[in-house]
């Protein structure tokens, strides 16, 4: 696959500047205050420019050149367009089917787990991406625990992370293979959830970051995604399911009212499409019918621009530090509650050690 | 004159030739050897009320016998221009669906029975059908939807739907609308089964047996009937077609889809239905009904089939007949919703890219399946209940029980108990008593011609 992107021209993320006052930061090292440096203005009276701010250029420079990694997991019943809605997201062939193209795929009798990796670069910045897929999901006549395998796997990879982490001899950068989002599908029924979607959210909510979606979205009209959107909020809210954004790691009140629109629209009502044609003569991504073509990108016509938006322009960052600080806490907490403390492992570079390139 | 009474056996529609044969009125000149008795002779042209659909005509008294003269060109070719009346000839009540109207039949003597169809069809409309329809699929699949658009109808106005947590100990249920709906003077009495509850839980397995229950309880209900004294009114519940809706979203047959249609595809003619065609792209529509055609002939699935063409139809019906079976599954869109636009009313569904009309052939199968159910294949769907799933039920009871008969007769035989017939358990099918009594006094005599030869070889040994 194409590891090299040509790096598009796009508008810089809208990243909520907290320090809105601060100059653009100049890139060159600071310029030494009139008064020179020490001893100067206590608390937040600065008399001169001092250039703490320069650090948010230097972070970007280091994240530039280490570049950094994220995973995604699709979970849903086989045909809801899970693998056609990832390569839409990163605009490109980064999913399993991506190989083979062939959709003659068996259904396999129990729930598979496969990872998929591509390094992608935009603006020069890299990003390893890994795409886990679950074939096998909810597709059989009796789907009893068919979440187990996929709770299995993300414990897994909890388990690698503390592992390395508790060594004794660390690696500079742990190799972070945690899941930090897992898209759920959800079936356009236009009724409610299903028994399904409500188990495996219960049993999962509280270890992963699960982002609900509502799959193949151009078979409701609007109204009918309004009334399912909403009646998809209300059964999340009964039976006490907290998808991503959690209110409870809502830092302060701007978080808050940002999260809180999130909310709202939320689950997204996405349309994927690796197809494109042309609308009022621009090259548009859809889905051509005889009745019209669903524009994956209008926001009239499907919620997709608002996912990648905020999956990807606002909440990259947060997704992974949410599934660190919080999930994978949780985990490690448990684990040396448990045992009374691991040992500490010596590894002998058992696993070649994958830079972050 | 005598009301006709009404058929001996089942709905009207469901009779064949023979039984309105059998009913047709008395009265009137039977002339030696001919099939049908005569009617009564109006010369002032105007028809009596008591044979609802018979013709009238005179017939001179003393001719002979005429055969058969029908033609089958006749019938096909009604609306033919009006004959000149013959002055023997009353003003046929059949109008233009006459097929004794053309002007070369006004010379040829008939004796008439062409005209039996459009009695059939008079008296059955008259009488009205019933057809019953069930809808099988995940919930989510439009069947509700879809059925209110085949029938042009409300039937679920006041639906109130579970929410998950409700659903949860929710088992398959069965449930049943009724509607009376009239066309033109037709009366369709339409039932709807439905199947809420199914393949919607966790573990779905077995979750058509409720189903497949309710289809022999429907059979077995007839054949109690049948088998019964008053069989003047039986109801017909059976299940003369069942509409399985597959998904869209899948890549075709789910497991719980091949299963469902393999337990029932001997029980109930099932007709596959895509549903939700409009998340489709053309091409995707083709792909997918390919897909599924093939997954049921590799899974050996007997999904209804439409009867051949007869060689002598048109070319038009011929072809007409062949999209309709390369258009399985039928890919359909329902709607609740009418839409207006450009001064018509429609049903549709509208989106923020388009407009999708149901009843568009180019955006779905929507107007081949009412076709197919309603319009051309309602009687044949009928038929086949009536003919192959529920003889096969039939034989299937019977062959039960004759077992059940067998097995009782040995055991009783063993114990040396002579009145078999008493200890069995009395079937609904008639037994024939009279030769089981034969059978025993043959056997009574049998013993007791084996007492005498006994007898005779004791004295004879003892003579020696």
């Amino acid at each position: 696959m194409s590891e090299i992107v040509p790096p598009e021209v796009r508008p810089k993320p809208v990243v909520p500047a907290k320090p809105s006052h601060v100059a653009p930061p100049s890139g060159a090292p600071f310029l030494p205050s009139p008064q020179g440096t020490g001893g100067e203005g206590r608390g937040s009276a600065l008399l001169g420019y001092i250039g703490i701010d320069t650090i948010i250029e230097q972070m970007r420079k280091k994240t530039m050149k280490t570049g950094f990694d994220f995973n995604i997991m699709v979970v849903g019943q086989s045909g809801l367009g899970k693998s056609t809605l990832v390569n839409t997201l990163f605009k490109s062939q980064v999913s399993r089917r991506s190989a083979s193209w062939s959709r003659d795929d068996k259904i396999p009798k129990t729930v598979e787990i496969k990872s998929v990796s591509h390094v992608i670069e935009e603006g020069g910045v890299k990003m390893k991406l890994t795409v886990v897929d679950t074939p096998g999901f909810g597709d059989q006549i009796n789907n009893d625990n068919c979440w187990a395998p996929i709770s299995k796997y993300i414990n897994e990879q909890y388990e690698k992370f503390l592992k390395e982490e508790v060594n004794i001899a660390r690696k500079k950068r742990i190799p972070d293979t945690r899941v930090h989002c897992c898209l759920y599908f959800i079936s356009p029924t236009g009724h409610s959830l299903r028994q399904l979607d409500i188990e495996f959210m219960k049993n999962l909510s509280r270890v992963v970051n699960i982002i609900p979606v509502i799959a193949k979205s151009d078979t409701l009209t609007l109204e009918e995604k309004i009334e399912f959107k909403q009646k998809v909020r209300k059964e999340l809210e009964v039976c006490g399911i907290e998808c991503y954004p959690q209110k409870e790691f809502d830092e302060d009140t701007e978080d808050k009212s940002d999260n809180d629109k999130i909310r709202e629209t939320m689950p997204f009502a996405v349309v994927g499409s690796d197809k494109e044609y042309q609308v009022n003569g621009k090259r548009v991504l859809g889905r051509k019918t005889a009745w019209g073509v669903v524009e994956v990108e209008n926001p009239n016509h499907c919620e997709f621009s608002l996912l990648r938006d905020f999956m990807i322009r606002s909440h990259l960052q947060d997704l992974k530090e949410v599934t660190h600080n919080i999930q994978y806490e949780t985990y490690r907490a448990r684990r040396l509650n448990d045992n009374g403390g691991l040992h500490p492992i010596n590894s002998s570079g058992h696993d070649t050690q994958e830079s972050n390139l | 004159m005598e009301e006709l009474s009404s058929l001996a056996i089942g709905d009207c529609e469901d009779a064949e030739l023979a039984y309105t044969m059998r009913d047709l009125p008395r009265a009137g000149h039977t002339f030696p050897g001919s099939e049908m008795p005569m009617m009564d002779r109006e010369p002032d042209g105007s028809t009596h009320t008591h044979t609802p659909g018979t013709a009238t005509f005179t017939r001179p008294l003393s001719r002979s016998l005429e055969p058969e003269l029908v033609r089958r060109g006749q019938l096909s070719s009604m609306g033919s221009l009006d004959s000149p009346m013959s002055p023997s000839r009353p003003k046929s009540p059949w109008g233009r669906f006459d097929p004794y109207d053309s002007a070369e039949d006004q010379d040829k003597e008939y004796v008439g029975f062409a005209t039996l169809p459009n009695q059939v069809h008079r008296k059955s409309v008259k009488k009205g059908f019933a057809f019953t329809l069930m809808v099988a699929g995940e919930s989510g699949l439009g069947k509700s939807t879809l059925v209110n658009s085949l029938f042009l109808t409300d039937l679920y106005k006041d639906r109130k739907m579970l929410n998950a947590e409700e659903r949860i100990s929710q088992t398959v249920e069965i449930t049943k609308h009724t509607v009376s709906i009239e066309e033109k003077g037709v009366k369709l009495r339409l039932t709807i089964v439905d199947t809420p509850g199914f393949g919607d839980a966790v573990n779905n397995t077995e979750c058509w047996r409720t189903v497949e229950d309710y289809i022999d309880q429907q059979f077995e209900q007839y054949f109690r009937d049948e088998s019964g004294l008053n069989r003047k009114n039986i109801q017909d519940n059976r299940v003369h077609c069942c509409l399985y809706f597959i998904s869209p979203f899948g890549h075709g047959l789910r497991p719980m889809d091949v299963e469902f249609m393999k337990t029932l595809h001997d029980k109930v003619n099932i007709v596959p239905v895509l549903a939700k065609a409009d998340s489709l792209t053309p091409e995707e529509v083709r792909k997918i009904k390919m897909k599924i055609c093939e997954e049921i002939e590799r899974f050996d699935i007997n999904i209804y089939q439409f009867p051949e063409c007869d060689s002598d139809e048109d070319e038009e019906i011929k072809l007409q007949h062949q999209e309709l079976k390369g258009s399985i599954p039928f890919a359909v869109i329902g709607s609740n919703v009418q839409v207006e636009s450009q001064g018509r009313r429609f049903r549709a569904r509208q989106y923020p890219w388009g407009v999708v009309e149901v009843e568009n052939p180019e955006h779905s199968d929507f107007l081949k399946l009412r076709n197919m159910l309603v319009r051309t294949h309602m009687q044949d769907l009928k038929d086949v209940t009536r003919e192959t799933h529920y003889e096969n039920y039939r034989a299937q009871c019977i062959q039960n029980m004759t077992h059940m008969v067998v097995r009782e007769r040995k055991r009783s035989l063993c114990n040396r108990g002579r009145d078999s017939a008493s200890d069995l358990p009395v079937p609904l099918v008639p037994v024939d008593s009279d030769t089981e009594r034969l059978i025993w006094e043959k056997d009574e005599e049998l013993r007791r011609m084996q007492e005498v030869l006994e007898r005779i070889q004791e004295q004879m040994r003892h003579g020696h």
